[in-house]
């Protein structure tokens, strides 16, 4: 059975043989309420989401805007422990093979024990991890037992990385490299007005990773804008807004599907025109086939 | 054998580190290797000590409290005067360093959290000075507590944004004020208060505030031709209690460090994170941390606004452990009765933080011989809470 980081790998080969901009989709477990995640999940890949994002609810998220902040809050004081974030990690997992990532901040894997928390992480179907308070000079435990369980531990870039940290950072890309478009926190902007055209340029000449980006993506535009430089786009803020809104659990569904399928279908009608995208790229010389396929035999 | 922590990663022994988004990364390295040339620098140097002279007004007193000393019949106790800085407590040193830094990276900006309003203060003072903007993030339960700080930030020409987050103190100010630098990191400087946050904050705040422990050396050796038998100072974040040791952890005298119990260990409303705390990753370093078995932060309470804290800084719990400070706590009644002693005897107003170590220092002087000596860092006057001593003990005290 493919897990882990061949899932993940997977996901991005299959996107650069169709030349199509792949669509992360991000959720705050617990939120409004534990029990309705899974029917979130579940309508952002019926949407045709090419992976999900589920986002571990915690205390103090220092990367985090108002949205997901507020998120959180709400998910903890209802209840939502580590277990059922699992539980529906798990459940989504039999539910559909797209890859999982989970998405946490550092406090809550040390406290559980790096080796506990990844093995957990793994045997719930979960591919890979995201921790945004963790850089690369500090991640050697995690990476090392994520590395163990098979699964990835994707390193985050940012505007702001000097060259030096981008090429640490590309050393140690594992299933995507993921950008932050923006230099603030996570939440919808009107504009992203990042270059991020010599911010992804700069992190190419060092790999040919996959490049993911996120933070700060609102709707189908600003998706399409910041898809024609990368591989696939977050949108997680959105997604949590359209949550809001009433109806229950099937008005939830029903928005963050739209909104979801809204999305992904920009990028489809992209596809045609994703054509130009390495030709915009200053790049390496490496063709981004030839890329594809040597990253297929590191990683798989 | 030489102390010489923390190590080039930021860490004392296994506390300590760099947890912070990848957007922050090359800001921390780029304050790293200004404070280390500026360390080196005698021209910055000057400046600096040069301020500490003139404009805070050190070095500051040592004060024997003979009335003190006398009502607990045991050791002398001395009082290292930081209430009677320029602002009116220990964190004015801090913040003038860290200005000065913040001109040398061509900072336009500051942001600051505080809890108390202290830090707050002595960050909008220097930022008036320089004449660079200013954000202080306060939570709205300290910004009703500690009033009159609110007031003096503002009349000091600077921005106080209310933080309504959590738990509506000190750690969710601390959270909002990383997320605006995370916005902004490009023009501005997170003037950080405490020993806490990511490397290099602890070690570049301690140095700063290590001028307190030089110069209560130098007064107590004038004084009493000797070192204390005991040194003393609260602890939240434990900026004035690293200041004061750091000189001292080569020497015999024994150290202790008073955490806030708050209502009482027992009940679970307290900020004694090294006390009942376990190692965690908090703004930005690990450290010992209130926390449940999930890793989700728990809230403290104290009612000093400047130890209402759930963390500590990472030196604090290296020497936790290494067994060289001993760290103690204290409730908010003790605290409370510690605040109204000094009033009685020596007609001083200490706040409610410094409060604590003087509850330590009642406490223990009298089970040591009449020729024993402590000192107490007496980090910052109370007029500020004036209000919550008052609600608590009535006027009549």
């Amino acid at each position: 059975m493919i897990t882990g980081k061949s899932r993940i790998a997977g996901a991005f080969s299959r996107l650069r043989e169709t030349g199509e901009k792949g669509l992360i989709t991000y959720i705050t477990a617990g939120y409004p309420e534990p029990g309705h995640t899974l029917e979130i999940l579940k309508a952002l890949a019926d949407a045709g989401s090419d992976l999900v994002e589920i986002g571990l609810p915690f205390s103090d998220p220092i990367a985090d805007g108002p949205v997901i902040q507020r998120a959180s809050n709400l998910a903890l004081a209802r209840g939502t422990r580590l277990a059922d974030v699992f539980d529906i990690a798990h459940a989504f997992r039999k539910y559909a093979d797209i890859p999982v990532l989970l998405m946490t901040y550092y406090n809550p894997v040390f406290r559980s024990g790096t080796v506990a928390f990844v093995n957990r992480a793994r045997d719930c179907g979960i591919d890979g991890l995201i921790v945004p308070d963790l850089p690369v000079e500090e991640d050697s435990p995690l990476r090392y037992e994520t590395a163990e369980a098979g699964l990835s531990l994707v390193p985050l870039a940012a505007p702001t990385s000097t060259d030096r940290r981008l090429k640490k950072i590309a050393s140690r890309a594992d299933g995507f490299i993921y950008c932050v478009s923006v230099t603030g926190v996570t939440g919808p902007r009107a504009e992203i007005n990042t270059d991020l055209k010599s911010f992804t340029n700069r992190l190419r000449s060092y790999t040919d990773s996959p490049l993911v980006v996120g933070f700060g993506i609102s709707g189908p535009d600003s998706a399409l804008k910041a898809a024609a430089h990368c591989d696939a786009v977050v949108v997680g803020s959105a997604i949590v807004s359209a949550v809001d809104g009433g109806g229950g659990l099937t008005g939830i569904t029903s928005r963050v599907g739209r909104l979801a399928r809204e999305i992904k279908d920009t990028l489809r009608q992209r596809k045609g025109a994703g054509a130009t995208v390495p030709e915009e790229r200053t790049g390496p010389p490496q063709g981004r086939r030839e890329a594809g396929e040597r990253r297929g035999t590191a990683t798989i | 054998m030489t102390y010489m922590m923390p190590d080039s990663m930021g860490y004392f022994g296994p506390f300590g580190g760099r947890f912070v988004p990848e957007t922050l990364m090359p800001a921390l390295e780029e304050l790293e290797s200004c404070y280390r040339e500026a360390k080196e620098d005698p021209i910055f140097q000057d400046q600096y000590r040069g301020l500490l002279k003139k404009y805070v007004g050190r070095p500051s007193p040592l004060y024997f409290a003979g009335r003190l000393t006398e009502y607990c019949g045991g050791a002398k106790i001395y009082l290292k005067r930081e209430d009677l800085n320029h602002t009116g407590a220990h964190k004015i040193n801090n913040t003038l360093g860290q200005i000065l830094l913040a001109r040398r990276m061509k900072k336009k900006r500051v942001v600051a959290e505080t809890g108390a309003g202290q830090h707050g203060v002595a960050a909008a003072t220097a930022a008036a000075l320089f004449d660079m903007e200013c954000t202080v993030y306060m939570g709205e339960e300290d910004m009703a507590r500690q009033s009159l700080n609110v007031f003096r930030i503002r009349l000091l020409g600077a921005e106080v944004v209310p933080v309504s987050s959590g738990s509506r103190t000190l750690k969710d100010a601390m959270n909002e004020a990383m997320r605006d630098w995370v916005a902004n990191v490009e023009n501005t400087h997170y003037l950080v208060g405490s020993v806490a946050g990511p490397h290099p904050y602890p070690v570049m705040v301690r140095d700063f505030q290590k001028v307190i422990g030089e110069e209560t050396k130098d007064q107590i050796l004038a004084a009493e031709g000797r070192l204390p038998d005991l040194v003393v100072a609260c602890v939240g974040g434990g900026s004035n209690a690293m200041g004061i040791f750091h000189p001292f952890l080569e020497t015999g005298s024994a150290l202790a460090g008073v955490e806030a119990a708050g209502r009482g260990l027992e009940t679970g409303r307290h900020a004694a994170a090294l006390a009942a705390g376990s190692p965690g990753v908090l703004h930005g370093s690990l450290s010992y941390v209130l926390q449940d078995t999930e890793g989700q932060i728990m809230l403290a309470h104290s009612i000093s606004a400047g130890l209402d804290y759930p963390g500590v800084g990472p030196e604090h719990s290296f020497l936790k452990e290494s067994g060289r400070v001993k760290y103690t706590s204290v409730t908010d009644l003790e605290a409370l009765e510690a605040f109204k002693i000094l009033c009685r005897t020596e007609g001083v107003v200490p706040a409610l933080e410094s409060s604590h170590a003087l509850a330590e220092a009642i406490r223990t002087a009298p089970v040591m011989g009449r020729d024993a000596v402590i000192v107490v860092c007496l980090s910052g006057r109370g007029d500020k809470d004036v209000e919550t001593a008052a609600r608590v003990l009535g006027v009549e005290g």
